[in-house]
């Protein structure tokens, strides 16, 4: 019988196949944790209390993803073969990992990988001697594939039931001794949650809960009616949504305590600018790279206009504000105006300029009689509303949050309008939107001067949570961030930019102890949500409009056609 | 009455002439063919009269105006809307949306307008989605407005490709290649939708095709361009026993031949 040959006569490949290969992206991902030092440094680090450290959740976690991989590319074959290819993923995984520490046990690595220590060893071989420990990594990592299959192979709630429970726990159990300590400043009731923790990382008690809560959570989102009751649901149930949501963002830095709400804080400034550049970016499709020209702006505005120091004008924190918007707008058109003609990548590289002229010019000796060059500003006016001052992270909070819904607001009614429609023509093709009579350069500047004074607000905040503005505080990697936030969250998306900012910008903050892998892991972050969610994590969805209004079956021809002169359309 | 007018344009890239001392009248109404070889100058004289190109001299009149040197979206304001050879829809919008872009010169909301949502820009909103689902209607996209437009069917987006043009209420209609990609059925159903677009609306037609039977059967006038000069212009009848067009098409020396197929 001939064998059977794929179109181009490439031959298909076969389960087994598939199964090694993913088994040998998971083994040289493990390789790669283990090797950099991160395995060896958590080995301490609980998630569950004496149960699972951080370590063995990594080195389980290649496993399992390899396995799930490999399930997933094998699933149009039977149950049995699908469990067989995670088990074989898991298995090659395993082994790698095991060879790694028989080779170790033969060869001196440690000229080479620093990191390659006994320490680690034993990790990878549970304790055991090397050979025997070598073959035991290969066997639990090859059942860990196999459930990892097995998981693949559930209906679709259960496993997403476990998949969630399974991220929960890690999450939750890494910040474990954060929510402990921020519970502890509840006072009386905190005696009550003693019980989620154990000494290091989650109690049993604690991981259940955990799962339970991710339990009911899927049970409550089968059990509600999608579509049918919605329209009843819409106005009281959903006043009652709303309702809890402001009372819960009220109520959140009493919750939190100074800590997180330094760290919300931090994230709600890079919504504000994610939301501006969003509109630039995400709306109209012109790559900007100098962001952050437009947040110092607005924070140097208001330092000139505030602080003491300079003596120049000495005014109230409210009343410099809208100047530092009023600026950053000013500047935005300032810059929008010379590179009205340039397209994508020539766009991009002349915001990049623009940016670090902004910067270097904070920095410069010429301008620090006026804004103090690398010693920025200091004795910037914080906000006040009658005797309260807006001087810490708890109260700020207020005011950013103000900022972002206003600006959220303003966003969301600008895409639904006119305007938000031809940003989109100019972003889809701008000789095509032109030709229907979209006027570029207004369009184009719009969008610019927008993104400029929420990035203007943002940096007006900034500067009055230091009371100070330095000029380090805005180099380009504060553009990068912004970007990366609108890109990971999902271009165009309202909220996906406020998920994005809360996961580049808030777990990094809450995962310090990191640090040292941080740019790593956000750089793999980055890589592998491009290749598998390149849309984002809450893309913007299509808007339907239509659908609703007319339920008449399309036509092929049109019988009666209605005049739409130019003298009867009007 | 004229309602477009080309005097002695001429739009030249480098050495090569592409569009040369062009004269052209298109009468009000009328439904206008622009044909020629590949590589004639019809689509760039249709991106100079669109505003796209600045011609190097010459002028173009619509209604007594002149376009030269206007923006290409002004020149949309003042009336002339076009299609595209290769359709350039804005695909990642839904079909909806493509109509109301094309309705934008004729909405008046602005920044405030929109921030606030005041009253007209409500109303203004409301009733151009009602006359951009008639539009869809009246090319045979009802029901499909919510669409991504690059998701439509071939022939669906040459509709929406027209009822994004119409959507600007022109008084002249270019038409690059309509037939484009059409099997004989079809190319019949254009011409009568064409002939709808004039006889419903009153708007002129200009179009450029390869399609020979769509050319002879429904132009009133025609127009032959070879290396961006006109060679010919007439009623098809003319056109098709014309010998330099024969010549244009196949070269010298078949004149005979040709005459006697054509």
């Amino acid at each position: 019988m001939p064998r059977v040959k794929r179109a181009g006569g490439v031959r298909a490949r076969t389960w087994w196949q598939d199964a090694i290969r993913y088994g040998l992206v998971g083994g040289i991902a493990g390789l790669q944790l283990s090797l950099v030092g991160m395995v060896t440094t958590f080995s301490n680090r609980y998630i569950v209390g004496d149960i699972l450290t951080l370590s063995q959740a990594m080195l389980a976690a290649v496993a399992l993803i390899s396995g799930y991989a490999a399930a997933r590319k094998t699933h149009t074959h039977s149950r049995q073969m699908v469990l067989a290819a995670g088990a074989l993923a898991g298995l090659v995984t395993g082994a790698m990992l095991g060879l790694l520490v028989i080779v170790g046990s033969l060869v001196n690595l440690r000229n080479v990988f620093v990191n390659a220590s006994p320490e680690l060893y034993d990790l990878i071989t549970f304790g055991l001697p090397t050979y025997v420990g070598a073959l035991a990594r290969t066997m639990v990592s090859a059942l860990l594939g196999a459930i990892a299959a097995g998981t693949f192979l559930l209906p679709a709630l259960p496993r997403r039931i476990v998949i969630q429970s399974a991220v929960a726990v890690v999450l939750v159990g890494l910040m474990a001794d954060l929510l402990r300590v921020t519970i502890a400043q509840w006072g009386s009731i905190s005696s009550a949650f003693q019980w989620l923790f154990s000494g290091r990382g989650l109690s049993i008690a604690g991981t259940i809960a955990v799962i339970a809560i991710v339990v009911l959570g899927n049970i409550y989102r089968v059990r509600r009616p999608a579509t049918a009751v919605k329209t009843l649901q819409t106005t009281r149930q959903r006043q009652v949504q709303i309702g809890l949501i402001v009372v819960i963002l009220l109520a959140l830095p009493f919750v939190m305590g100074s800590y997180l709400s330094e760290v919300a804080s931090q994230v709600g400034l890079y919504i504000l600018m994610a939301l501006g550049l969003n509109i630039v970016v995400g709306f109209a499709g012109l790559l900007d790279l100098g962001y952050v020209a437009f947040f110092a702006i607005g924070a140097y505005t208001v330092g000139i206009l505030t602080s003491p120091e300079l003596g120049f004008f000495n005014m109230s924190w409210w009343a410099a504000m809208p100047f530092a918007i009023l600026v950053a707008v000013l500047f935005g058109v300032f810059l929008g105006v010379p590179v009205l003609r340039l397209r994508g990548d020539y766009l991009a590289i002349v915001t990049l300029g623009f940016g670090e002229i902004v910067r270097i010019l904070v920095l410069s000796d010429w301008l620090k009689p006026m804004i103090g060059g690398s010693q920025g500003i200091q004795r910037i006016a914080r906000p006040t509303v009658g005797g309260f001052v807006f001087d810490d992270p708890q109260k700020l909070y207020y005011l950013l949050l103000l900022g972002c819904v206003l600006a959220a607001f303003i966003a969301i009614r600008l895409r639904d309008s006119r305007i938000g429609r031809s940003w989109m023509a100019v972003r889809e093709d701008e000789d095509v939107a032109q030709a229907m009579g979209i006027n570029l350069i207004a369009t184009k500047l719009l969008a610019f001067a927008t993104g400029a004074a929420f990035a203007g607000l943002s940096g007006a905040i900034f500067a009055a949570k230091l009371s100070a503005a330095y000029p380090n505080s805005f180099n380009f990697l504060v553009s990068i961030n912004v970007l990366a936030i609108v890109i990971v969250g999902g271009m165009g998306s309202i909220p996906g930019v406020v998920l994005g900012a809360l996961a580049m910008v808030g777990l990094p903050e809450l995962l310090r102890e990191f640090a040292e892998y941080r740019l790593m892991v956000y750089g793999a972050v980055l890589v592998v949500m491009m290749l598998f969610r390149p849309e984002g994590l809450l893309p913007a969805p299509i808007i339907k409009r239509e659908l609703h209004e007319t339920s008449a079956p399309p036509e092929p021809e049109p019988e009666q056609p209605t005049p739409v002169t130019a003298e009867t359309a009007q | 009455m004229a309602i477009l007018n080309t005097k002695k344009v001429v739009k030249r890239f480098g050495g090569l002439t592409a569009v040369d001392d062009l004269d052209l009248e298109v009468k009000e109404k009328s439904i206008h063919s622009v044909i020629g070889p590949n590589g004639a100058g019809k689509t760039t004289f249709f991106n100079c009269i669109t505003g796209f190109y600045t011609p190097e001299s010459g002028d173009i009149v619509l209604d007594g105006e002149s376009l030269v040197g206007l923006q290409p979206d002004q020149i949309t304001r003042k009336g002339i809307a076009r299609t595209y050879q290769n359709i350039r829809l804005f695909s990642n919008l839904t079909a909806i949306e493509n109509v109301l872009v094309g309705l934008h010169p004729h909405l008046k909301s602005n920044l405030v307008g929109a921030i606030f949502r005041t009253r007209g820009t409500r109303k203004e909103e409301e009733e151009s989605l009602i006359e951009a689902r008639r539009l869809l209607q009246y090319v045979g996209l009802a029901g499909r407005g919510d669409y991504v437009a690059k998701n439509l069917a071939y022939g669906d987006q040459r509709r929406l490709e027209v009822a994004r043009a119409l959507a600007s209420r022109p008084k002249l209609l270019l038409l690059d290649e309509p037939a484009a990609g059409m099997n004989p059925r079809e190319s019949e159903a254009l011409m009568a939708f064409i002939r709808r677009l004039r006889d419903d609306l009153g708007i002129t037609i200009v179009l450029i095709e390869h399609q020979m039977r769509v050319v002879m059967g429904i132009s009133e006038t025609i127009t032959v361009l070879d290396y961006g000069a006109k060679i010919a212009e007439g009623t098809p009848k003319q056109i098709q026993n014309d010998p330099k067009v024969i010549e244009a098409y196949l070269g010298q020396g078949s004149v005979g031949e040709a005459a006697r197929t054509m």
